[in-house]
């Protein structure tokens, strides 16, 4: 042991050394054994249940998000388990919580694969989540179906990667053509969420149609997710006299905003996007979101009977309205299983030709079709407003773009 | 015998280290567990977290500047290697065909993004040590958190990197191998730099700045360069984390929580212990995975991660504020009970 | 000229709060040199307070209380988050604060960290990560002065806010316990030596803080009515950045450096800077603290060896 003069102590190299070479031997010897294939392909056992994997935000800020998505997962599977199964073998959903964090959702899903062995992943709500997860999915040659994750990305990771809601793009195009087409506005504000991805990308897509179409954006003001004094902004947009405004963000914000904008004696109109679904979205913005439209992926009042159906089961088991997400979710487990029985055979890559094949499923949502960039094709989008306190279906976009003015229901 | 020359002793260390970890990374993928994927992908995790609480360490521990950005140096350590791999050194490495050619060229490119964006990292370190200077305690703790945010901010603003949307298509180059070989370089470096002369002049900064300063040590030149190897060594753990799979990066993965966590590792191994940071960081990356298996058994709907880290934190303070090992080192730990 | 009387007014609205916890900050800090890092999360309790408290009372009078009562149900209310939140401020400092007098001041300021954070995660498993609304006190009504409209919610916010920083002034510069409280705040030693209770000045000083902060608490939730567990977090530091600001230790900076950030952060976000209208906040720190590190209003202080 080497003591220098002053008193410390350095350790001795020597003794290091000797380590080394145990550990290093060691491990050389694991060099020994065969490698074990990194990417994998999920192969479920020919009997007992076929296990699926679920990530979702069951806690942290976005948790109603992700516990309406796991609810509609978990009543679709339900009816399937109890209508005989895939072959007479049950489907068993397991599910793990990403805690609303990109990091967690890499973490739960890495677990449901390796660890669990699943055939395939149903998530996330968030897209950010999602792209978090979905390279995960793709190398392990998992197919992974996003029910509500509406970023134009997600579906580009891979071939494994679907999605059965309609995209971003679809939304800002479409609201924008409404408002230009419908409602006959030519001049329009835009108040950005700029920490979502959600927000700064529809606020894109509107921008574009919205002029492209002879419209004005003429004001444009951005916040953060979470803040909670919009007046410097909402200030600066009234003084430029817009007819509406465009607000692109989650209803967390939106009915504080709403709310912020009367009391500055501002009366235009909100258009948003399906960020603004929520049981919490009335009792936030109350009066002030009277008039206001936003795009949604379904209608639950609407007549029709899978609709119906699906709401008053939904009523029944949970004892709340079912969201979009939930509606959204209700689809995808259904596509998933329905892809399950039509598969060749009970494996990863089978499995994803299955789900890719998909034409006309009668969903909550509208009709599925699964198109070439793995994306839904031509999902119907319904526009619904705040009137009375209620929401009320003001239309309905088609696929082919063109709006159809459907009269109020209740 | 007349010992070898250090830098003879130091390769053989280096060359045994290396292969060590080589046969480590074949080896811990052929165990034939269940799951075995995932308990890898925590123990790379967990590598990657040790190299941020011993630079962390340098900084807090040995300089004693308390800084609470620490996340932000990662990021743009990240940030920039990712950025340097997707706009440049993808698209070269895709166009040669492959083979050993290909493989060579993947591993140099990423350790050169890797240093790269150690380096840019280390000036922000510069940039953020310069208000050190004269900042003591507490107002350094803000100055450094809101350093932190800025860069979080700043880098939430900028489309080229994803913005919000985060940071998608990085190659996912960086495996075991490699965050464990930075791993260890950390460690060695910092045990190193410690018993330096320039350690030396870190720990009297740390103990009386003011008689260090009276004693004719350049206390501003010290603390800067505290900041800057601190920095660095974080920066390479951002760019290794931004290419490791799922290779996505999002700003809301380096917020102040973040530093908090990386700052509880440091606290709770013991602010100036290396040991002691390897050590609280592996409890700590270990601590969500047993807590997220303990919510299970429990049927917990809510995760108390977070409660229990402060809990500990102001308990640990009150109790033995030193934290697991004080300012020693686990080997001078053992050697004194033995005597 | 429209636009700028409401950012100013805006600004204002919203520094007054600012200014309100940045007093409690800006007490503890002038005693004990300490960063009370869980004053924010205090005045989340408040909120929070006001919300269930406030929520109770809405659901037993069920509408059917008039305006007089409807104050006097707010008063009340605001009473219950004035003690629950000098209960925890005293709590906080007798038991994480009080044994670390002594101790280096990094272990003080590493325990308040984990307090602030004890505070908001705790809050959100107890409470629930979901935001939730806080309940209508009184009616809102909408005010225009000359195209500037303005809620009554604001001009209540400005003079509750300026009747309790009054109060405080008196206590400080009119009370025998505000002289203890400035004497404490000069030289703790000596001030006990002249027998100054100085455990008890300093538990009313913490005391004294929460208060405020709980009026903030109350004032911003009818204000801003989404309150989550987190929402200390950002206020709570900005209101330290005020302190700072106006120069820490000192009582009217800490209203000035309220009031500054306040209108600077509502200029910002009119303009087209909006994106960063957070960071603001820290460049402004950054920039005090480079070129006039003791505030608007402190003196220069040597270190003495």
């Amino acid at each position: 042991m080497a003591r220098l003069e002053h008193g410390l102590e350095c350790a001795p190299v020597m003794k290091r050394n000797r380590f080394f070479p145990l550990v290093a031997a060691l491990a050389l010897l694991l060099t020994a054994c065969p490698r074990k294939n990194e990417v994998g392909t999920a192969t479920a056992p020919n009997t007992g249940d076929i296990l699926i994997g679920e990530y979702g935000s069951l806690t942290g800020p976005q948790a109603t998000f992700g516990q309406s998505t796991h609810n509609g997962i978990m009543m679709a599977i339900d009816a399937v388990n109890a209508a005989g199964g895939i072959h007479g073998r049950k489907i068993k959903v397991l599910t793990e919580d990403d805690q609303s964090k990109q990091e967690e959702a890499a973490n739960a899903v890495t677990k449901l694969i390796s660890q669990n062995n699943v055939l395939a992943i149903l998530g996330e709500v968030g897209s950010s989540n999602s792209l978090a997860a979905a390279p995960i999915c793709q190398a392990n040659k998992v197919p992974m179906v996003t029910p509500s994750s509406t970023n134009p990305k997600v579906t580009t990771i891979g071939d494994y990667i679907f999605r059965i809601c309609f995209t971003d793009n679809d939304v800002g195009s479409n609201m924008a053509r409404y408002v230009v087409e419908q409602m006959h506005v030519k001049r329009a504000a835009i108040l950005t969420d700029v920490k979502t991805d959600y927000s700064t990308g529809l606020t894109a897509t509107i921008e574009k149609t919205f002029t492209s179409l002879g419209g004005q954006i003429v004001g444009r003001a951005s916040y953060s997710n979470g803040d909670s004094d919009f007046r410097s902004q909402l200030t600066a947009i009234k003084q430029t006299k817009p007819e509406v405004i465009f607000l692109p963000g989650y209803y967390t914000d939106v009915g504080q905003i709403a709310i912020q904008a009367r009391d500055l004696g501002m009366t235009q109109p909100f258009v948003g996007g399906d960020g603004w679904e929520s049981p919490k979205l009335v009792e936030i913005g109350g009066k002030a979101l009277e008039g206001s439209i936003y795009a949604n992926h379904y209608f639950y009042a609407d007549p029709t009977p899978v609709v119906r159906n699906f709401v008053q089961s939904y009523r029944d088991r949970y004892g709340a309205v079912p969201d979009g997400m939930a509606a959204l979710a209700f689809d995808a487990a259904r596509v998933l299983a329905d892809a399950l029985k039509r598969a060749k055979a009970l494996d990863g890559p089978s499995v994803r030709d299955a789900i890719a094949q998909t034409r006309d499923f009668p969903g909550v949502t509208g009709s599925i079709t699964i198109g070439p960039d793995r994306n839904a094709v031509g999902k119907k989008m319904v526009i619904e407003e705040i009137k009375n306190g209620q929401l009320t279906l003001k239309g309905v976009i088609e696929p082919r773009g063109a709006a159809v003015q459907a009269a109020a229901t209740r | 015998m007349k010992q070898l020359p250090w830098w003879i002793r130091d390769a053989i260390s280096a060359a045994i280290f290396v292969s060590a970890l080589i046969g480590l990374s074949y080896g811990l993928e052929a165990i034939p567990i269940q799951g075995i994927a995932y308990y890898n992908r925590i123990i790379v995790l967990m590598g990657i977290n040790i190299t941020l609480a011993v630079s962390l360490n340098i900084i807090n521990g040995h300089a004693g500047q308390f800084s609470l950005g620490h996340a932000g140096f990662m990021a743009i350590g990240a940030y920039f290697a990712a950025f340097l791999t997707v706009d440049y050194f993808s698209p070269w490495v895709n166009r040669i065909p492959e083979g050993p050619a290909q493989w060579l060229a993947q591993n140099g490119l990423l350790l050169l993004a890797v240093l790269s964006g150690g380096t840019l990292a280390a000036i922000a370190g510069f940039i953020v040590g310069q208000p050190s200077l004269r900042l003591r305690g507490d107002y350094l703790a803000i100055v450094t958190l809101g350093f932190g945010e800025i860069i979080r901010v700043v880098i939430l603003n900028i489309d080229t990197v994803g913005a919000a949307r985060g940071f998608i298509g990085i190659p996912a180059w960086s495996n075991f191998f490699w965050v464990y070989f930075f791993c260890g370089l950390t460690i060695a470096l910092s045990w190193r730099l410690v018993n330096s002369s320039v350690g030396r002049a870190f720990l009297s900064v740390r103990e009386d700045e003011i008689a260090a300063e009276a004693m004719g040590v350049d206390t501003t030149k010290y603390k800067v360069e505290a900041f800057v190897i601190g920095s660095f060594l974080a920066g390479v753990a951002g760019g290794l984390f931004a290419h490791y799979t799922p290779a996505y990066l999002n700003p809301t993965m380096f917020t102040f929580i973040r530093s908090f966590e990386i700052m509880a590792m440091v606290v709770l191994g013991g602010l100036g212990s290396i040991s002691g940071a390897v050590v609280a960081a592996i409890i700590l990356t270990f601590l969500p995975e047993g807590l997220r298996a303990a919510k299970d058994m429990l049927h917990m709907s809510k995760d108390p991660r977070m409660v229990i880290y402060s809990v500990m934190l102001v308990v640990l303070m009150l109790t033995r504020p030193q934290g697991l090992f004080g300012r020693r080192e686990i080997w001078q730990l053992l050697r004194r009970k033995k005597s | 000229m429209q636009e700028f009387l409401q950012n100013l007014l805006n600004g204002v609205a919203v520094g007054a709060i600012y200014a309100l916890i940045a007093l409690g900050y800006t007490m503890v800090y002038g005693i004990l040199k300490l960063i009370n890092f869980a004053h924010g999360d205090i005045f989340m309790l408040g909120s929070f307070t006001g919300f269930y408290a406030g929520g109770w009372a809405a659901a037993h009078l069920n509408g059917r209380a008039g305006t007089w009562m409807s104050w006097l149900v707010a008063g009340a209310v605001m009473l219950l988050a004035m003690t629950v939140c000098g209960l925890f401020g005293y709590l906080n400092e007798r038991i994480a604060y009080r044994p670390l007098r002594h101790a280096p001041r990094i272990a003080s300021l590493i325990t308040a960290i984990g307090v602030s954070f004890f505070l908001e995660y705790g809050g959100q498993f107890v409470f629930g990560p979901d935001p939730k609304f806080f309940p209508t006190l009184v009616k809102k009504h909408l005010i225009r002065v000359d195209g500037i409209v303005t809620t009554n919610y604001q001009v209540l916010v400005l003079i509750v806010a300026v009747i309790f920083m009054a109060i405080l002034q008196f206590i400080i510069y009119g009370t025998k316990f505000g002289r203890a409280m400035r004497a404490v705040s000069f030289n703790f030693e000596t001030a006990s030596l002249m027998g100054v209770p100085t455990d008890r000045i300093i538990s009313m000083t913490f005391i004294i803080g929460s208060v405020l902060a709980a009026v903030a608490g109350i004032l911003y939730g009818l204000s801003y009515p989404k309150i989550d567990p987190l929402m200390g977090i950002l206020p709570g530091l900005k209101a330290f950045i005020a302190a700072v600001l106006g120069g820490i230790g000192n009582v009217p900076g800490a209203v000035v450096g309220g009031l500054v950030i306040g209108i600077i952060e509502s200029f910002v976000g009119a303009s087209q800077f909006s994106s960063f209208r957070d960071a603001i906040a820290f460049v402004i720190l950054i920039v005090i603290l480079l070129f006039r590190p003791s505030g608007l209003f402190g003196k220069y202080e040597p270190e003495k060896v």
